[in-house]
């Protein structure tokens, strides 16, 4: 069987994951410089060179836009950069971005034959390269765009959904602007997702390129409060809705109000959109905490309490009711996080927040958990050990355990159904709304997911939106 | 962008700021607000409403210089362009047929009060208004509410006009009144939004408040703008900022209105009128 030559060949094959280089841990605990420095040429190539260029790649499948890895791969083996970054972009417009934040172990690369051999090969640090490589070029060359179609599009939001749409529609000739409710766009890309994971003037380079194509940028718009969405179809033809999922959950247990416990948008936004990490040459005010607790597992949380070490933390701590094996963030953070010196309390679940005499946070409740049986999602469910209270002392807490959309935009606009979650009701294929030329995609439709997921969903509602202004069908 | 049209200090440390926003001029409603942002590297801070012209396409603020971004606003000049202005934000406050309303400001909510006064005459009420400061010289507007309300009230510290004392003297006031108010609608400083509600909830009268919790997006997406009230966490920049005064915990938001208080005075000059705000002990309190 075919599937079995691949298994020989595989066995004689180079399993030598080609590490990428870091800045070392003592290193970038001080600074917010990136902490990935990339492949060079030669490792790029030397990646490459390790793939089977399977005939049926399993690693396609477990990509969720589908792109050729085989041959972008292939392009890079040969050294035919320019060749390989247009196989990526046919698939994905912004492989810098992908490259970097996909949770490319439970993607891609889970699904790489030579994972059971413990050699997957490195494809989302490929992409990154190539992407990378592209820029270093210097001038990107503007393609040729279709012929002016005369329709208007509007994109409420500007996170990757709502800048991939914006991306294949002006390729296709139609007039496109963006509204952003924000002071600078990009979404959890700029107001997220700090620095050191994803530098923002990669994000500042996809929006120059959307722009110098044509799209129009407008920020500080908020679209249900400046203009509704019926505003807008009076002068636009359809609208996408990619308005994320920004609504931070908290966990309603006493002492949440006290100063110094953040929700991680509030945290993440003061240090990164509104530079808080540079003060104090930034007014943005920000304290200095020593002892920082980010409650939750996720990627959110990593980011939180790497920037608390980054800002001068002596102790950073996550604290995560489930067991270590079962953190949701990305494995590559968990490590960098671990590797900066943050401190994992796992099976422990915040149970109260206690404050000093002026109302600022100095101590958590908690309780130990133990794992119990597997529950709706497939991980073991966390149970309370009675009588494991204990107190930690802290200064400052950060709850990570999670956002929904904002009813913003459905509270103003009649017709556009909700989900009980609070998503909006869209199709799977399209994402047509329940609404008249309204499509939506990304996390407003799948609540809280992935970069790559909201790129994906843009891709097809472009389509969609294509589709219906040019035959009329939705 | 938004480009200055004019801005002048209108009394001591507290200034009038017009800015070109058309589109927020024909949108906005009474006790609304904006959030602005005035230098590139700084933070947004909310300020409301003052006044509004759809057809010139400009809105007005009142504001007090307290701190960083608030020293960046004061140092405009018409043709600068103020970096974010974004809104209008909030919901509005209610405008309904109450019959008798007394309107308390003091500080910035002397002008912030304005449109809900019109708005308010407008629908038929009768306007009552009590503007409280530290000194009849720190007093504004008056002319503007003059051919609104029934009655003008006014409460100095120093007795240099009205009633000498502060808002503690409220219940003299309404006691005075021919007709008790059947709503209070109260904005300016935290403490005067916070004693009023104390006063007025032994009177027994619905005391409505604009809430001034630090803020960031003014969309909902941060959650540092949370409040208590009625026991229930609120994020005032959705769901308010206008609440019953009476419901709302007091302790908790003056404790998370001075959360950065220290890090605004590194970065600020000690300036009398920032100290006191940053105590919280605007103007009129000991
Ligand atoms: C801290 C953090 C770290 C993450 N790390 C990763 C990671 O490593 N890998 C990964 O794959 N995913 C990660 N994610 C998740 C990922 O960022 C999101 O799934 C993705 O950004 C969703 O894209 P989106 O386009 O749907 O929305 P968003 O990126 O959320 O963008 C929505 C935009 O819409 C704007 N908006 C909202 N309401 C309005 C309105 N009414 N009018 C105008 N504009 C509006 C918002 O301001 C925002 O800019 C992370 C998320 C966070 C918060
Ligand atoms: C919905 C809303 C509407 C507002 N409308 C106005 C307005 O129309 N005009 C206006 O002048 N301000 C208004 N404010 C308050 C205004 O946002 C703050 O004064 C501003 O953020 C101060 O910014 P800064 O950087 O200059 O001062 P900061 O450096 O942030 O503040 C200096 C210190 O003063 C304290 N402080 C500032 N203002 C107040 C206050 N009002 N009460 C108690 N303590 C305070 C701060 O907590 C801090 O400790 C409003 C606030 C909200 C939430
Ligand atoms: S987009 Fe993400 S999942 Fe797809 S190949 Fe690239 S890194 Fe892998
Ligand atoms: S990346 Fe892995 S699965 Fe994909 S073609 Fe190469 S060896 Fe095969
Ligand atoms: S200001 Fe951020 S949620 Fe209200």
């Amino acid at each position: 069987m075919n599937d079995e030559k691949t298994q020989e060949k595989a066995s004689k094959i180079d399993l030598n994951r080609r590490a990428m280089p870091h800045q070392s841990p003592k290193i970038r605990r001080n600074n917010f410089d990136e902490v990935a420095l990339g492949y060079t040429r030669e490792l790029a190539q030397a990646e490459a060179s390790r793939c089977l260029q399977c005939k049926k790649p399993r690693c396609q499948t477990g990509c969720p836009v589908g792109i050729d890895i085989p041959a972008f791969i292939a392009c890079v083996k040969k050294g035919d950069f320019a060749a390989g970054i247009k196989k990526l972009k046919e698939k994905n417009c912004l492989p810098a971005i992908s490259g970097r934040v996909c949770p490319q172990e439970s993607q891609c690369e889970s699904k790489c034959i030579l994972l059971n051999k413990g050699g997957e090969i490195a494809i989302g640090r490929i992409e990154r390269f190539l992407a990378d490589w592209e820029a270093a070029q210097g001038k990107i060359d503007l393609p040729e765009k279709a012929p002016p179609t005369g329709k208007k599009v509007a994109i409420v939001g500007s996170g990757p959904a709502g800048l991939t749409v914006a991306g294949d529609l002006i390729m296709l000739g139609h007039e496109v602007t963006i509204f952003e409710a924000l002071h600078k766009a990009g979404g959890v890309l700029v107001y997220g997702i700090p620095e050191f994971r994803l530098p923002k003037a990669i994000v500042a380079r996809e929006l120059d390129y959307l722009k110098a194509l044509g799209v129009k940028v407008f920020t500080d718009f908020v679209v249900g409060k400046t203009r509704s969405i019926d505003e807008l179809l009076q002068e636009f033809d359809a609208v996408f809705v990619g308005t994320g999922a920004g609504l931070p959950w908290f966990m309603d247990i006493p002492g949440e109000n006290l100063n110094g416990v953040y929700s991680a948008n509030e945290y993440l936004t003061r240090m990164n959109l509104m530079k808080g990490y540079l003060a104090p040459r930034a007014a943005t005010p920000v304290k200095r905490h020593l002892k920082v607790a980010v409650v939750g597992g996720g990627n959110v949380a990593m980011d939180s309490a790497r920037t608390a070490v980054r800002m001068g933390a002596a102790e950073s701590h996550i604290v995560y009711r489930r067991s270590h094996k079962e953190l949701p963030a990305r494995a590559e953070e968990a490590e960098n996080a671990e590797e900066e010196g943050v401190i994992f309390d796992v099976l422990t679940l915040p149970l109260a927040y206690i404050g000093d005499e002026n109302g600022w946070v100095k101590e958590i409740e908690c309780l130990k958990m133990e794992l119990g049986e597997p529950d709706a999602s497939g991980r073991r469910s966390p149970v309370e050990i009675p009588g494991s209270n204990f107190r930690m002392p802290v200064d400052a807490v950060v709850v990570a355990i999670g956002n929904s959309p904002n009813p913003l935009v459905p509270a103003t606009t009649p017709g556009l159904d909700t989900t009980k979650r609070g998503t909006l009701v869209a199709d799977q294929e399209t994402g047509k709304t329940t609404r008249d030329k309204v499509w939506a995609g990304g996390d407003i439709v799948t609540g809280a997911a992935t970069v790559i997921l909201a790129m994906g969903a843009g891709r097809k509602a472009a389509n969609a939106i294509h589709e219906y202004l040019t035959t009329g069908k939705q | 962008m938004n480009k200055v049209i004019e801005r002048s200090m209108i009394v001591p440390n507290m200034h009038v700021l017009v800015v070109e926003a058309p589109e927020i001029a024909t949108k906005v409603r009474p006790g609304q607000f904006v959030i602005v942002r005035g230098a590139e590297e700084g933070e947004r801070i909310p300020l409301s409403i003052a006044d509004f012209d759809p057809e010139k396409g400009t809105i007005t603020i009142v504001f007090m210089e307290v701190g960083a971004s608030t020293s960046v606003l004061a140092g405009l000049k018409a043709g600068d362009e103020v970096l974010t202005c974004v809104g209008p934000l909030g919901n509005e406050t209610v405008i309904d047929t109450f019959g008798n309303v007394l309107l308390v400001g003091g500080c910035y909510g002397i002008g912030s009060l304005y449109p809900v006064a019109r708005a308010l005459k407008a629908k038929g009420n009768r306007v009552s208004v009590l503007l409280e400061a530290r000194s009849s010289y720190l007093i504004y507007w008056l002319d503007r509410y003059v051919p609104l309300a029934e009655k003008i009230y006014t409460i100095t510290r120093d007795g240099s006009m009205g009633t000498k004392g502060h808002v503690s003297r409220l219940p003299d006031i309404i006691n005075g009144m021919r007709e008790k108010p059947d709503r209070i609608i109260v904005n300016g400083c935290t403490y005067l939004m916070a004693h009023t509600s104390e006063v007025t909830k032994d009177l027994g009268i619905p005391t409505v408040v604009n809430l001034n919790p630090i803020m960031i997006d003014g969309t909902g997406m941060c959650g540092v703008c949370r409040v208590t009230v009625g026991g229930k966490m609120k994020f005032a920049c959705v769901d308010g900022p206008e609440f019953d005064g009476r419901d709302i915990d007091w302790k908790e938001f003056l404790a998370r209105r001075k959360a950065y208080m220290r890090e605004e005075a590194m970065f600020f000059r000690r300036s009398d009128a920032a100290f006191a705000h940053n105590e919280g002990k605007c103007a009129w309190h000991e």
